[in-house]
């Protein structure tokens, strides 16, 4: 729990920042639904979530999925392609979504079964798949008039967005099958060292080939929220550069790089920081001018505040100063 | 005309005699009776926009015979200056593109240029200081939309006397289009006070963005009067936030665009949008004209503005089933 501290201080130090704005903190219900500035973060932030939590498990492996963005445009590509052909949405969602799943598996194809290094595997589908996804949409923005599938990204259900109850469904049964079963343990097993787990028994192809499957399985649902909230397909510009925002919320949430052990809750916490950042800019009003640079400094002091290391020496360095005494104890509780 | 036509008769001749063992597929340039060749390299086809803007290069050639070599650069400025090349080495008659970013042409334009093929620029501009290195520059002027879309609000709110609020949905920070479409908006309004733009983000030309931007402007400002938005697919994401705000696009908040895409004339004449700025694609009969003028050593002014309108909403209705793109 302690390693969900910092991410969950820093959102509530953004959150606390909204404080003059006027009426960021006020939901009302309007037309049966929640409204307000925090549910448009739920809102908006749900498929950046849900590619997230794909991102954690891959990079729990020691892999990486740069390719997560071209999966979003191609599945929403597919999706609205279909029902601009009078296909039904359950075909159009199913279609996207299996379409997803095998992208996935070749990712995974490419990783596990041939052994190529997860950045340039997944660098391939990544370039690929943006001309992909112009090939379905033939170049052009598909629009679409479907109230249905506007229902994915863009509806309420029991008051509260869509979008927000999928990626709750998705983060629970995630967390069943990777915290209450074994799943966890033997991706995390992986992560440390696939060859000492295959030694062990685990099958390290399978659970890899997996987890690049599921994250483009997040990817294509986030793919379907994203073209359902504006009714229409953008094969250049859906997703785009999703996957650096992913693999961001899920090194602020704590997971490491190299693999081997993972956080899902910091990955929620890291996800909604990045969505609450882009909220923020837009309400207090930052010039797009500089909207890049507040960004990147925001993230740096984020990460900095996240990393033991830092923190250690900032700390120590402070409180030998004042208490002398009181560096040995620090080293040791950090160290623990 | 005869002088130039002997030229290439003895240059194509010339190029057979060097190519001994050539495939013979691809000699025909220019000797087949004064036809004129036009290589022309495209970005890439992104938007209804760009199609439209291919398709009218393509009938317009067609039209004005001239034989017209394609390449689509699919967004990469190394395929763009590889296609000019080979127009280079095929030796066109003239070439034409619409390049990619504004800088690094120097060098590939340097070589159309010492080969004696006249480049023409479209849609786009290059950024070179050399300005002999292309005859002309096509295309639409982005201050000029600007203004044309302050104009209308100026004429829209003439009797008020309270303040109008507005809103700005930019387009990528530092385009081109972006910059100029808020300089053009900001120099005609900025005459009278009453006019303030009270919030301004980008939203980088998307529809998604421009429904994002527009959720947050809608909370932090519960009064706006005038939303202008730098292109019709942002307009059009900002229209699906306004409506989940409960409020009516195109009465509560009036909403000027800048484009003229299909989507955005619907919306326009279904009334959600006000006012659309056209930004042209279709400039190819324009170009062909300008291909002939320069090969037929006229002079040809250094800028040519694309021949565009604005559209109401009585304007979009009318002229909507004819509307290519």
């Amino acid at each position: 729990m302690r390693r969900l501290l910092w991410p969950a201080v820093v959102l509530a130090l953004l959150l606390l920042v909204n404080v003059f704005t006027p009426n960021f903190f006020s939901i009302q219900v309007r037309d049966g639904h929640l409204y307000g500035t925090l549910i448009d973060i739920l809102r908006f932030g749900a498929p950046l979530i849900l590619v997230s939590l794909g991102m954690t498990l891959v990079i729990a492996t020691g892999g990486i999925d740069l390719s997560v963005g071209s999966v979003v445009a191609i599945s929403g590509a597919l999706a609205c392609l279909q029902i601009s052909e009078d296909a039904g949405v359950f075909t159009a969602v199913v279609l996207a979504l299996g379409l997803s799943l095998l992208l996935g598996a070749w990712n995974g194809f490419l990783v596990a079964g041939i052994g190529i290094q997860p950045i340039i595997a997944t660098l391939i589908l990544m370039v690929a798949g943006r001309g992909l996804a112009q090939l379905i949409t033939d170049g052009q923005i598909i629009t679409i008039n479907s109230p249905a599938y506007k229902v994915i990204g863009g509806g309420y259900w029991l008051t509260l967005p869509f979008g927000i109850l999928i990626v709750i469904g998705v983060l629970a049964i995630t967390a069943f099958l990777t915290r209450q079963l074994a799943l966890g343990m033997l991706i995390e097993s992986v992560g440390g060292n696939a060859e000492a787990s295959r030694l062990a028994g685990i099958r390290a192809r399978g659970i890899i080939i997996m987890v690049y499957a599921f994250a483009a399985l997040c990817a294509g649902v986030a793919g379907l929220m994203i073209s359902s909230n504006v009714s229409s397909a953008d094969g250049n510009n859906a997703g785009l550069w999703i996957e650096l925002d992913a693999i961001l919320a899920v090194v602020i949430g704590g997971t490491a790089l190299s693999g081997g052990r993972f956080s899902l809750g910091g990955t929620v916490l890291g996800a909604l920081i990045i969505q609450t950042l882009t909220t923020t800019i837009y309400s207090i009003g930052v010039p797009p001018e500089t909207t890049l640079l507040f960004k990147a400094l925001v993230v740096t002091a984020v990460c900095l505040i996240q990393s033991p290391s830092f923190r250690a020496k900032a700390f120590r360095r402070r409180r030998r100063a004042v208490l002398p005494g009181a560096a040995s104890e620090e080293r040791v509780r950090v160290t623990t | 005309m005869l002088k130039r036509i002997s030229t290439l008769v003895v240059a194509g001749l010339a190029a057979m005699a060097m190519a001994a063992c050539g495939s013979g597929g691809g000699g025909g340039t220019g000797g087949d009776g004064g036809s004129i060749t036009m290589g022309f390299s495209q970005v890439g086809a992104e938007s209804g926009w760009r199609t439209a803007n291919t398709k009218s290069v393509q009938d317009s050639a067609k039209n004005a015979g001239i034989t017209l070599k394609f390449s689509d650069a699919q967004q990469k400025q190394e395929n763009q200056i590889k296609a000019i090349r080979s127009y280079i080495q095929q030796k066109v008659d003239i070439i034409a593109f619409s390049p990619v970013v504004e800088s690094g042409w120097d060098t590939v334009l340097k070589e159309a240029k010492d080969a004696k093929i006249p480049v023409i620029l479209t849609d786009r501009a290059v950024d070179s200081p050399d300005k002999s290195l292309y005859k002309t520059f096509l295309g639409s002027d982005f201050v000029e939309e600007g203004k044309k879309a302050g104009q209308w609000l100026v004429e829209e709110y003439k009797d008020a006397t309270d303040p109008v609020n507005i809103v700005e949905l930019q387009g990528t920070t530092g385009s081109a289009p972006a910059n100029d479409r808020k300089a053009g908006f900001q120099e005609v309004i900025g005459a009278d006070p009453k006019f303030k733009i009270i919030a301004s983000q980008t939203g980088d030309f998307t529809r998604a963005k421009g429904k994002e931007v527009m959720e947050a402007f809608l909370k932090s400002n519960p009064d706006i009067d005038v939303l202008y938005a730098h292109n019709d697919d942002m307009g059009l994401g900002a229209i699906e936030a306004i409506e989940g705000a409960g409020k009516v696009p195109g009465k509560d908040i009036k909403i000027i665009t800048v484009d003229a895409v299909k989507d955005g004339m619907q919306a326009l004449a279904d009334g959600k949008i006000n006012y659309i700025v056209e930004c042209s694609p279709l400039l190819g009969p324009q170009l062909m004209d300008l291909a002939k003028k320069v090969l037929n050593n006229e002079q040809v002014p250094a800028r040519v503005v694309t021949e565009e309108t604005t559209f109401t909403q009585e304007q979009a209705k009318q002229v909507l089933s004819t509307r290519q793109y």
